[in-house]
């Protein structure tokens, strides 16, 4: 046998037999079912995951072979990835969510035999596909409940071919063992398709080592102890939730929790109390609407309590939470404020005994990231991708910056190419993608470079930032950087402002189009009585001018001081006379602006922003909502603004 | 659809004749309910269904006619013996303790499954403790089995219609019954809560073999779900059949269509 340490055990499957021998009895992962928290001890887990390694060798299961795993967080379901591991099989996790189609696509290009399907839904999804794809044998589920009346020989109860394996191995002890002795490092511990916006998704090939040393030298990084309490509650299919849940998991010894199901998870999580926990910034934004909405219906006592210790918590608790010097007056103003808002808000959204909170995958809005961090819930950002086994950078302790992404953990490398481009390389580069070498020759170099797409800098601090997709960002005509994405989010951070475009790219300076948002700017109208009939009108009106006017200034000032992007300062702007609309084709579905056909339908306006005109006259085709086309015309104001001194640091 | 051969009679009424003062609400009824079907009861509003459930469940008291429930024949059902019997309901209007959680409405449905006093339950100990658990064990499939785990503490009274209607149905089915009756489950409801519905109500059925008998209105409802069919109108029984027959039979077009008296 080689390697007999936890550290030198090379595949999941070693690593778990070894920690068997010395922790057997402690919780490995936890489920809530039929409303207890059912634990399910690292012997149980092991048994769980040998006993159907066994079983699935019987149904012909052999080294390479893929199983498709779908369904939500379960115990059973990651003991079948290990069982698929144990013997030399590469699991495939697919979103639960996914429509039949999209299941098809993984099943077939996986070329997968055998299906692990969660329940009645997964199994039916998985049956409507066998015709397309003619290689699944065998679909297994783990919860029999509506299924008595499937076909047998096809859809077979887990619980069958655990107990199956189970018999077995007592005739044959070692048929798992020696197949697990068999494993790599450099075996293919798991494929995840990334769910790719344009064109079909790819298989992220990571191999043992990529998530075993990933999560040692993550664990490393933020001192994770076995003792945490995680809440496994994000897709499978997500490299966050194998890096996370699974193989830090496993690394560290920590307990996983399961929550009972999809819609239960706000309750779960404050069961649970979770020390390390990581969320996408929009279920920080939703926590925190919901907070302020229970707050304005809550008495004027509690409502001026809460303000007041809002105030205190902005001005000392990130300051506390990054070991700054905070006076003792504060301090104690502080503690009070934990013990009657803090602590209870905490308390009541099950984050209380969060040590270590990550959010990643999009920006966050500076108001959230600092709400969270203010409240002493130590909520940091990391940037990382599927390819990268997540992590490229993560905000160390007490260096934590809402408008940065933080530093390389040990052991990854950052590179930023001319373009601005974010290269990496580290030991959780993935192996290839699956079946399609042209992608794999596309993003990593041959000395295993990784592209992220992303365009970035590193800041005066050493951190990185990430601007926007290096695709969009283009160049002023001084040959700085311009970055639209980046530019018109922190635009639309102002409630008033519902969408922005920029433009710049080969231009001298840069100028935009505003939306204002509707209801925000109404409400505004509303308390300072600027009377209106529609929307052209209240978007026209030189008050609303103003009021956005304060917004651009704003987004001036505050890049004023970026040494890379200050000459990005919006010289001038207008708001245009009608929102953008995916009707319209000037949005994707999913509120993505168009660029090519802004740029064409208004390009008018585009050249009256640069030419210096003060108004501009505009004819648009609409599309109205029962399909009828009309035309909209405006003459719209062109308005100039201040722009923050160039602080002469020329950019390199 | 089921096709459950058993062709044993649960239940039988006959002749049943229930009036209030001078309104006949019910005369001369007669049909049975065999063992494992999904039975049901249509006809146009007033038409004596509900009157009929309450028959059936002990509530109302026919002046004439005879009941025979599991080979019982009495002229009369007593609410108490039904319940007993294995007979669970719910009703057209819900009749849940809205201040009391979902968990404990269904746990009430247990009520006939426990046998310690007041004063062991008071004391919450030993057997009664154990007793509760084992109970409550039960009450966590139904929960688990009807997917309202995420309701499990909120205040009944705080939820939508349609969840009530469902937390209903699992006060019946914590009581095990043999034979549930459901006073218009989909009443109310929009589309995907009465899909919902139909699968719970024909899970149920062929799960746990629950014989159901349920009044509803919407048509496409009953000829999907129904095993056969009993048509009421003025308190008559007008026609009878498995769905398509009553489909096609001319009495019921004419109840629901309504007929000229030239």
């Amino acid at each position: 046998m080689s390697g007999s340490s936890e550290s030198e055990a090379g595949t999941f499957p070693r690593l778990l037999r070894i920690r068997r021998e010395k922790d057997g009895a402690t919780p490995a992962m936890r489920e809530k079912a039929f409303g207890i928290w059912q634990t399910w001890s690292l012997d149980e887990f092991c048994d769980e995951a040998f006993f159907f390694a066994s079983g699935l060798m019987h149904l012909g299961m052999s080294r390479g072979d893929t199983l498709v795993i779908i369904g939500d967080n379960r115990p059973r379901l990651y003991a079948s990835m290990l069982a698929a591991q144990s013997i030399g099989g590469i699991p495939v996790p697919a979103y639960q969510d996914s429509i039949a189609k999209e299941i098809e696509y993984v099943v077939d290009h996986a070329e997968a035999r055998f299906i692990v399907a969660e329940n009645q839904e997964q199994v039916d999804k998985a049956l409507e596909i066998r015709e397309q794809c003619p290689r699944v044998e065998k679909i297994i589920y783990c919860d029999p409940k509506g299924l008595r009346k499937y076909d047998q020989d096809v859809v077979i109860d887990m619980r069958h071919i655990v107990a199956l394996g189970r018999d077995l191995l007592q005739s044959d002890p070692d048929r798992v063992n020696i197949e697990i002795d068999k494993g790599l490092s450099s075996d293919t511990a798991v494929i995840l398709y990334t769910s790719g916006t344009t064109g079909r998704p790819k298989g992220v090939v990571l191999s043992n080592e990529n998530l075993l040393v990933t999560a040692r030298n993550t664990s490393a990084f933020d001192k994770v102890t076995a003792d945490e309490e995680v809440l496994a509650y994000l897709p499978m299919a997500w490299v966050g939730d194998n890096a996370f849940s699974f193989a830090m998991g496993l690394v560290v010894g920590f307990c996983v929790n399961c929550p009972e199901n999809a819609s239960t998870v706000a309750q779960d999580l404050r069961e649970i109390g979770p020390t390390y926990y990581f969320a996408p910034p929009r279920v920080f934004e939703n926590v925190l609407t919901s907070v302020m909405i229970r707050m304005k219906d809550a008495g004027s006592f509690k409502r001026t309590l809460f303000n007041h210790f809002m105030k205190v918590a902005k001005k000392s608790g990130a300051r506390l939470l990054d070991g700054q010097k905070v006076s003792v007056i504060s301090r104690l103003h502080y503690q009070i404020g934990e013990l009657l808002i803090y602590g209870p808000i905490k308390n009541s959204l099950g984050l209380n005994r969060v040590r270590v909170a990550y959010t990643a995958g999009e920006a966050i809005g500076p108001e959230i990231f600092e709400f969270y961090r203010s409240l002493g819930v130590n909520l940091k950002q990391l940037y990382g991708q599927t390819e990268a086994t997540v992590f490229i950078t993560m905000q160390p302790d007490g260096a934590v910056r809402s408008e940065s992404v933080g530093t390389p953990p040990p052991g990854v490398e950052i590179r930023i190419e001319d373009s601005g481009e974010v290269l990496y390389r580290s030991p959780g580069v993935f192996q290839k993608y699956f079946k399609n070498p042209e992608a794999t020759a596309e993003t990593k170099t041959s000395d295993r470079w990784v592209r992220t797409g992303d365009a970035g800098y590193f800041d005066d601090e050493g951190h990185l930032r990430i601007i926007d997709r290096a695709k969009d960002v283009g160049k002023l005509n001084d040959d700085s950087m311009f970055a639209p994405k980046f530019l018109e989010n922190k635009l639309k951070f102002y409630p008033e402002i519902q969408e922005a475009v920029t433009f710049g790219d080969g231009r001298d300076f840069v100028t935009a189009f505003i939306n204002i948002d509707l209801d925000a700017v109404a409400n505004w109208a509303e308390r300072n009585n600027v009377a209106y009939a529609s929307y052209q009108e209240l978007a026209a009106n030189p008050k609303v001018y103003d009021l956005i006017q304060d917004c651009v200034e704003k987004v001036n000032r505050s890049i004023s001081k970026d040494a890379y992007l200050a000459t990005s300062q919006i010289r001038r702007f207008l708001v245009l006379h009608k929102e953008l609309d995916p009707d319209d084709g000037e949005l994707t579905r999913t509120r993505k602006v168009r660029r090519r056909i802004v740029n064409e339908r208004y390009s008018d306006l585009i050249e009256a922003l640069f030419d210096g005109r003060q108004r501009c006259f505009v004819s648009t085709e609409v599309m109205f909502e029962d399909g009828r086309q009309g035309k909209i015309e405006a003459n719209l104001e062109i308005r100039d603004v201040d722009v923050g001194s160039l602080e002469a640091r020329a950019v390199a | 659809m089921t096709t459950h051969s058993r062709n044993e009679t649960l239940l039988e009424v006959e002749s049943i004749s229930l009036s209030f003062g001078g309104v006949h609400a019910l005369s001369d009824v007669s049909f049975d309910i065999r063992k494992g079907e999904v039975r049901s009861i249509i006809g146009p509003n007033g038409a004596g269904k509900s009157s009929m459930l309450n028959v059936i469940n002990g509530f109302y008291h026919p002046q004439e006619g005879s009941i025979t429930y599991q080979g019982k024949r009495r002229a009369q059902m007593k609410p108490h013996e039904a319940a007993l019997g294995g007979i669970a309901r719910t009703f057209q209007n819900i009749a849940l303790f809205r201040g009391m959680s979902t968990l404990d409405n269904i746990m009430t449905g247990r009520n006939t499954k426990m046998s310690k006093g007041l004063f062991w339950q008071a004391l919450h100990f030993g057997p009664a403790k154990r007793e509760e658990i084992e109970n409550r064990e039960f009450v966590e499939h139904v929960i688990d089995f009807l997917e309202i785990q995420t309701i499990r503490k909120t205040p009944v009274g705080r939820l939508p219609y349609g969840l009530q209607k469902r937390v209903e149905l699992g006060r019946a089915l914590a009581a095990e019954p043999t034979l549930l009756l459901l006073d218009e489950p989909m009443a109310g409801m929009n589309l995907e809560e009465k899909e919902d519905m139909s699968r719970f109500i024909l899970e149920t059925n062929e799960e746990f073999g629950t014989t159901i008998a349920l009044i509803e209105h919407d048509m496409g409802v009953v000829m999907d779900i129904s095993d056969r069919v009993v048509v009421l109108d003025y308190g008559r029984k007008i026609a009878e059949g498995t769905p398509e027959e009553v489909r096609a039979n001319q009495n019921v077009i004419d109840a629901y269509l309504g007929v000229s008296h030239d």
